[in-house]
């Protein structure tokens, strides 16, 4: 028998969410509000919450300082482009996985999840070395391959997991009619599995796009994205912080902007196959 | 007839015009300059055109890093040789160690250039066997920066050469707890440039040394030990809270503020905390000399240098020197002063700037000349050292070794270990890592 939500306890589970949802969202919304204010006001005590002088100036002074259009397009560029090369190579993959499992199936997923268990810094040196010798240093190129390898595991596990929810019965069924692999991947797998790949998509979009480490070792003038551009105004010796929070929103709220309005495909996605 | 021919003139005339224009074109150079986000590298940034005008045939690229970031990128850069950039920003700290090991080209400037104005102490920190290997940007030393108002209301008066026990007095008299006033204000935070910078300065001016000539570290001694108690004394007694976390921006944040009556930091914070923009106590600012211990002849000053250098990996090495020269000429402090004012001009590099009447007008350019000429960066210590550097040992283990030690400091200045636990730790810790980079036999 469901238990009766009394109207108290709805109020109290309300209440919580609300202030659990504030806590998250208040470092952006303090970096939003310092991002308005003069370098003075944003290290005033007591701090100033919204009673403040409102200025445009920081965004002015940085779109004047920093090339923002290379540096988002260089952005735009890395995430897609890799997240896209990610899926090509990740449906086939996560299609055999899922449907044509192996003895090994299992182990090969653990191996691949476990290269995200190796931290970043460790493989540095021989992977500047081959960017260095190839000439991939500080080129999209080298960075959206860095990236489709990085985030490889995650957009295969997460395929596997939708395909897995797919009924195999399915696909027999047009075998059975005729369809070649390709079709059978391209026609029936791919449409079914949309909400997953879409989800998946996003997903990798906003990890590519926050990547800091490889973006930053691997870059100088010409591919540097938006990870660059925030750790530009980034200082130890003089306060820039009202500064460095405007070139912080300009590089958040193009992701921001995607994951608002994508809010519904992406906790689908994370919770697909959660309750079952 | 004399039409066709002039048509044919005409058109070799465009001919060689474009051929002239392309061959310019290919002869265009773009050097890329790797450097700190500080207010001086930025307002050079913003005067890039007046190079490029001057220099056509060069463009410049810069790219903008926080300080760590930085040395960690332009360190990979040049031990690889991966030519990523043709002009570094590097410090004092990096121009030895690095041109030993010939991963910067030594500059050769024209006489114009007046390589002997460079101040002798950062000149000095930058020469390797009589070659320049970086052109400094803009220098500094440390010192003390007091409320003159708080001092004047404590009925004292700071002597230009302070002891460490007149500090202690004075913050003593200034800490007003319940106004949210603290006496002093040093850093805390842990790292090798954060509160290493201070500890290893203070240390100089209580007769302290980090090795002896035989490479052996000297936490243990008692120089070490009144150096660390002096700190934490004055810390816990008159610091403000949290201050184990406090660097150079939080302390700046602090003073700025009117939290601080004392603060012992990098001289460039004078033109900080003196600019009525962001600083509350802009006028109420005096300055003095980096404080010394009573009978010890050394103050606490540092010396720090942010330089620009050539690495050896970099195929425009011309263009590179070329861009050098102009950013730390003597025209370029003038270009700065008439577009900026002379307060703005990057600090600690030429005597002739300090000999200019105009910029001896400036409060804090007296005081951070003499700062700069008492640190002496091949004699830093009381005792002889088999090391160059003021507030850092100049050898590629010091980054590591400074910070693990700048922990220990720190933990006891949160109380989560005593000063003399902090000092036996660093002497164990920086034993066993000298002894395994191989100092110590």
């Amino acid at each position: 028998m469901a238990r009766k939500v009394t109207t108290k306890r709805r109020i109290t589970v309300t209440v919580i969410a609300w202030i659990i949802a504030l806590l998250i969202f208040f470092p952006i919304l303090w970096t939003f509000l310092t991002s308005f204010k003069t370098e003075g006001e944003a290290v005033a005590t007591p701090p100033h919450f919204f009673f403040f002088h409102w200025t445009l100036e920081n965004y002015l002074e940085v779109s004047e300082r920093s090339d923002y259009v290379l540096y988002f397009f260089n952005s735009v560029v890395i995430s897609v482009g890799s997240t896209i090369i990610g899926l090509i190579i990740a449906i086939p993959a996560a299609w055999a996985m899922a449907f044509v499992p192996g003895k090994r199936t299992k182990d090969v997923l653990m191996w691949m999840l476990s290269t995200k268990m190796l931290p970043p810094v460790g493989v540095l040196i021989p992977i500047y070395l081959i960017f260095k010798n190839t000439g991939l240093m500080d080129t999209r190129t080298g960075l959206v391959i860095v990236m489709t390898l990085i985030n490889l595991p995650i957009i295969v596990w997460m395929l596997y997991t939708y395909f897995k929810e797919i009924p195999g019965e399915i696909l027999e069924a047009c075998r059975m009619d005729g369809a070649t692999l390709k079709e059978e991947v391209l026609y029936i797998l791919t449409p079914m599995a949309v909400p997953g790949i879409a989800s998946t998509l996003l997903l990798n979009v906003i990890l590519a796009w926050n990547e800091a480490f490889w973006t930053l070792n691997l870059t100088a003038a010409n591919a540097a994205p938006l990870t660059a551009f925030i750790a530009s105004y980034s200082s130890p010796e003089g306060l820039f912080y009202a500064k460095l929070s405007a070139a912080s929103m300009m590089a958040i709220a193009p992701i921001l902007i995607l994951g608002w309005f994508s809010q519904k495909q992406l906790v689908r996605g994370l919770t697909f196959g959660a309750v079952k | 007839m004399t039409v066709r021919f002039r048509a044919l003139m005409g058109a070799c005339a465009v001919g060689m015009f474009a051929t002239g224009a392309a061959t310019g074109a290919m002869a265009e150079t773009t050097i890329t300059v790797a450097t700190v986000n500080n207010g001086d590298m930025i307002r050079m940034q913003g005067l890039t055109s007046e190079f490029e005008k001057a220099h056509p045939d060069i463009k410049v690229k810069w790219v903008t890093m926080e300080e760590n970031v930085l040395r960690q990128k332009v360190t990979t850069d040049v031990a690889t040789h991966a030519g990523n950039y043709d002009v570094m920003t590097i410090g004092n700290y990096e121009v030895p160690i690095w041109a030993k090991q010939g991963w910067l080209l030594p500059l050769n400037f024209p006489d114009s250039y007046d390589t002997k104005d460079i101040l002798p102490a950062i000149r000095g920190a930058l020469t390797l066997k009589d070659k320049l290997y970086a052109a400094p940007f803009y220098g500094e030393s440390s010192m003390t920066m007091y409320r003159t108002d708080l001092m004047k209301k404590a009925g004292l008066e700071m002597p230009e050469k302070p002891t460490w026990a007149f500090i202690a007095k004075a913050a003593k008299a200034m800490t007003d707890k319940s106004a949210g006033v603290y006496g002093i204000c040093l850093r805390g935070k842990a790292g090798w440039g954060e509160n290493m910078a201070i500890l290893t300065a203070m240390s100089n001016s209580f007769g302290a040394r980090w090795f002896n000539e035989k490479w052996q570290p000297q936490f243990d001694s008692a120089a070490w030990k009144d150096t660390m108690s002096s700190y934490l004394d004055l810390m816990k007694n008159y610091g403000p809270p949290g201050a184990s976390s406090n660097g150079f921006n939080e302390n700046l944040a602090l003073f700025q503020q009117g939290k601080c009556g004392i603060w012992i930091d990098a001289t460039v914070a004078a033109s900080f905390v003196t600019d009525p923009k962001n600083s509350k106590v802009a006028k109420d600012v005096g300055f003095a000399m980096a404080p010394h211990k009573d009978g010890v002849s050394k103050d606490a000053n540092w010396l720090w240098s942010w330089n620009l250098a050539i690495p050896a990996g970099t195929k425009k090495e011309k263009a590179a020197e070329t861009f050098i020269e102009w950013a730390t000429s003597k025209k370029y402090t003038e270009l700065v002063a008439s577009k900026d004012g002379w307060a703005n001009v990057p600090p600690g590099t030429r005597t002739s700037l300090y000999k200019n009447p105009e910029y001896a007008k400036i409060p804090f350019a007296k005081m951070t000349l003499k700062s700069i000429d008492a640190a002496d960066a091949t004699h830093p210590t009381v005792d002889p050292v088999p090391y160059t550097g003021v507030q850092f040992v100049a050898i590629p283990e010091f980054q590591g070794i400074g910070t693990a030690v700048g922990q220990q400091f720190s933990a006891a200045l949160a109380g989560s270990e005593t000063g003399e636990q902090a000092l036996q730790n660093a002497q164990s810790l920086t034993t066993r890592e000298m002894t395994k980079a191989g100092y110590i036999k």
